[in-house]
């Protein structure tokens, strides 16, 4: 297998607002669930506020990877990691780190949209309420806020004790990402966010993680390779559980140095 | 809004107290979850121990093949268990027959119509009537306006309708689960739907209906409330007659038309005795309905714990 | 049965016109048959409304329904006879009450806990011994109430009566809490995982997400089976007739012995009972009004679940 890692000349440090920060660091992580190697030893560093994109083919490991962020393979039983992800500025070790610490400081945003079966205020409210901040004051300006970031808003302003599901697919979407916003987290993970949703709302959803990237780090998982071209600065191609090329999009997608990816891109198979 | 790095530094303080308060009520919670569960399976076994200490020294042959007498110690359950057996003859003759037939129709054949409706909605809610309430039914309906009198053939007819609703749904159940390939094969087949419903489906959905009946009988056998409603007499000395006699036709169905006793019935009428002797005889009584009813439950449980394997 | 008519190329199968209609018969004799048997269900429920109804008719001549509704006292039997209901509802009400503080919160508890906590092993081991619980009968739990329960308590509570309402409002509360918890449970599963993901990737802890997240999403189901559960505390016949005592007393206090409506009927029924006459009909509207309040907590229930039916 060919690897094709740019390396950043400068140290890794993730010293913010240095050009080339990062905010994480996959080093050597493998991932199994019970038997079955899901993740060989990746190699991958996350910029600061800048939005990473990792593609492939279905069942290559992305969404596996994602979910190693946030540590939510921990809920079900027989699941193993092996490496580290280290998180900085602290320089900590996510996967040695308690989940629940990780899941604080760490957003996720789902395939399928899965607001609470409660108000839109609740349901932006919720991360906020579990990290004890429950003063009406407070809680009003973040969801407020939240919102904006999410494009949403305008929509709801006037219902916001409406339910969730009351809302169309595209919105519940961009109402889970507020949720997510709301508690501040240092990254925000989106797995395949737009899959389940129309152009329309897909191309909403596209403009705000843009937005969203000038203050949060985002990695998106996609499976849609012109969404990646269009809204990151980093990818990685993952091929059956490997990194198989990693670097700036418009680099990766205009001379890719592995030919798998290029036969990826090329659509050869996908 | 503050710079990202600050905010997580500021929260880190209060997260790791946060975590740790959040993780306690997550504890004592689990704690409480296993307390019930704790206290309920230790009130269980004191029920069935107790039982048995009771109990148990008073079972022996005797005791099953003496009638009720006013002396406890000469006391015994052959015309309770006697009759029960001949009320749940009739009890599963009634409600098997008719339970599968309306879950079927309910399954399979009933349209989007009103009336399909109001059958289901009937369903559920008998479903929830008291089991006292069916007795009413019987005494009026049966016992009197139909002039049937207080005999076995009512009391298997009420404890069949009692069960009814437990067949039809343990019937809809088992229908519904099964794979749409299989009926849809049938009718690639060029079979029409009663052909379908016979060969394939109900074939296939008998342990589901099985276990639904198992259930049902196994709760036909402990209802007291609508026997004793309709009439069960409590201190019955004689057996009903016998369903096979020596001359032509052979086979006699007068047994339908006695006056009877069933298990339960007997024991509520032992435990309704000041003397500690009768609730010794109670006890007896009390354990072989216990073990019974826990047999047939674990009957139920386990051909559906086999049907779920074989059918992966 | 089939007809051969050759064709050039080959042999074609056409089934005989007359098997057809054979067919169509039986499938559309079959279908009418299946039809009857579902609506036996509407027939039980209009028989049941009937007897009860009917019978009241006659009672209501005799008895005035302000007398019924307000009187304090039930000496139907009495030589100075009284008709008053509201002893009984008192019983009733009191046991249940009983039964419900104890199987409600515990069985959310556990079924929570089944639901949210417990690894897949625990369950699979917990809802067979659950459903085991469930085939007691309930005589069996008589006998446990009056002779275990009963005694045990009394060692805490020496003002304890020997017939009482809390030993067997509490050994009610254990008989439904199987329900409670299955019917939760099952609910409760039924909430998508996706959702439980949202709100664990959020850094909800497992309790935060069961009450957050879980049980409001299973509303309607959890609802269905509290509905469930008071439906059966107030319908329970054999454990309050059989510990409770058979006296009918308006009273609030669970340590005295009281008379509910169903071990009223049981009581009445026991004895001679000459159709037509006042103490026959006694039964009747007690049975009336033991159906109209399970028919409310069904309509209650009914409405409630049409409210807050899920949408995921």
């Amino acid at each position: 297998m060919d690897y094709a890692i740019k390396k950043r000349s400068a140290a890794c440090d993730g010293a913010p607002g240095a050009a080339n920060a990062y905010r994480a660091k996959v080093m050597g992580l493998s991932f199994w669930y019970r038997d079955f190697r899901a993740l060989h030893d990746v190699e991958m560093p996350i910029h600061d506020r800048k939005v990473t994109a990792l593609i492939g083919p279905s069942g290559c490991g992305k969404s596996t990877l994602l979910r190693c962020f946030n540590r939510l393979h921990d809920l079900y039983p027989g699941n193993r990691y092996q490496g580290e992800i280290r998180l900085y500025p602290d320089d900590v070790n996510l996967i040695a780190m308690d989940p629940m610490m990780v899941r604080l400081r760490i957003g996720m945003v789902f395939q399928k949209p899965n607001p609470f079966p409660k108000s839109i205020h609740e349901n932006v409210a919720g991360g906020l309420w579990v990290r004890g901040i429950r003063r009406r004051s407070v809680v009003d300006e973040r969801i407020e806020w939240a919102l904006r970031q999410a494009a949403l808003w305008d929509e709801v302003k006037d219902r916001l004790q409406g339910s969730a599901y009351e809302l169309s697919g595209g919105q519940q979407q961009r109402l889970c990402i507020a949720r997510a916003l709301a508690p501040e987290p240092e990254m925000i993970l989106l797995d395949e966010p737009t899959s389940a949703l129309d152009p329309i709302a897909t191309a909403k959803i596209e403009d705000l993680v843009t937005d969203l990237a000038k203050t949060v780090t985002v990695v998106i998982v996609t499976h849609n390779m012109q969404q990646a071209a269009r809204i990151s600065q980093y990818t990685g191609y993952f091929h059956l559980g490997r990194l198989i090329e990693f670097g700036e999009t418009g680099d990766l997608f205009t001379h890719p140095k592995a030919k798998m990816t290029e036969d990826y891109i090329t659509g050869r198979f996908g | 809004m503050s710079a990202v790095s600050s905010t997580a530094a500021m929260a880190d303080v209060n997260l790791e107290g946060l975590i740790r308060r959040n993780r306690r009520v997550d504890l004592v919670f689990a704690g409480a979850g296993l307390l019930v569960l704790f206290v309920t399976v230790a009130m269980l076994s004191a029920l069935v121990i107790d039982l048995a200490i009771d109990g148990a020294p008073r079972l022996s042959w005797d005791f099953l093949t003496s009638f009720p007498s006013r002396k406890a110690a000469r006391a015994g359950i052959l015309s309770a268990w006697v009759g029960t057996s001949l009320v749940m003859l009739v009890t599963a003759a009634l409600a098997v027959p008719l339970g599968v037939a309306a879950g079927v129709y309910l399954e399979e054949y009933a349209p989007r119509h009103w009336i399909t409706d109001v059958i289901e909605i009937n369903v559920t809610n008998l479903a929830g009537v008291p089991s006292i309430i069916y007795g009413l039914l019987a005494l009026g309906l049966f016992v009197h306006a139909f002039a049937m009198g207080e005999t076995i053939l009512v009391a298997g007819m009420v404890l069949a309708l009692l069960i009814l609703p437990v067949v039809i749904v343990a019937t809809r159940e088992a229908i519904r689960s099964i794979p749409l390939v299989i009926r849809e094969g049938s009718y690639a087949l060029g079979a029409d739907q009663w052909q379908t419903v016979r060969m394939y489906m109900l074939p296939a959905a008998r342990p589901g209906i099985l276990t639904g009946v198992i259930v049902g009988m196994s709760r036909a056998i402990g209802e007291t409330a609508p026997v004793i409603t309709i009439g069960a007499l409590t201190f019955i000395a004689f057996l009903p007659p016998a369903p096979v006699s020596g001359g032509f036709p052979f086979i006699n169905f007068d047994w339908l038309l006695a006056e009877f006793t069933v298990m339960p019935i007997q024991m509520f009428n032992w435990i309704s005795r000041p003397q500690a002797e009768f609730h010794v005889n109670a006890a007896a009584a009390g354990l072989i309905l216990l073990v019974m009813t826990l047999a047939m439950n674990g009957l139920a449980i386990t051909i559906r714990y086999r049907a779920r394997r074989t059918a992966r | 049965m089939a007809s051969l008519s050759a064709v050039a190329s080959g042999v074609v199968y056409a089934p005989d016109p007359a098997y057809l209609a054979r067919r169509r018969l039986v499938d559309q004799l079959v279908r009418a048959l299946l039809f009857l048997a579902a609506s036996l269900s509407v027939f039980v429920t209009i028989g049941i409304v009937y007897v009860l109804v009917s019978e009241c008719v006659g009672f209501f001549q005799k008895v005035s329904v302000i007398d019924f509704l307000t009187d304090t006292q039930w000496t139907p039997v009495f030589a100075q006879p009284h008709y008053g209901i509201l002893p009984l509802l008192s019983g009733t009400i009191l046991a249940a009450g009983i039964a419900l503080l104890v199987a409600i919160p515990a069985g959310t508890v556990l079924a929570i806990y089944l639901s949210e906590y417990a690894p897949g092993r625990v369950r699979e081991t917990v809802k067979p011994f659950l459903e085991v619980l469930e085939g007691v009968p309930t005589v069996v739990y008589g006998y446990f109430a009056l002779l275990f329960v009963t005694p045990l308590f009394q060692v805490f509570l020496p003002s304890l009566a020997g017939f009482n309402l809390l030993a067997p409002g509490v050994v009610m509360g254990v008989m439904i809490l199987p329900y409670v918890v299955s019917v939760s449970e099952d609910a409760m599963r039924a909430v998508p995982s996706g959702l439980r993901e949202g709100a664990y990737a959020l850094g909800f802890t497992r309790f935060q997400t069961a009450v957050k997240v879980v049980v409001p999403g299973a509303f309607s189901g959890i609802t269905a089976a509290y509905i469930l559960a008071m439906s059966r505390a107030v319908g329970e016949t054999m454990v309050v007739a059989i510990a409770a005592g058979q006296n009918p007393n308006l009273t609030f206090d669970p340590t005295e012995g009281a008379a509910t409506i169903t071990a009223y009927i049981v009581q009445i029924s026991l004895g001679d009972l000459p159709q037509g006459t006042l103490e026959y009909q006694t039964i009747f509207a007690a049975g009336l009004t033991l159906f109209l309040i399970t028919l409310g907590f069904n309509v209650v229930g009914f409405f409630l679940r049409k409210k807050f039916r899920e949408v995921y």
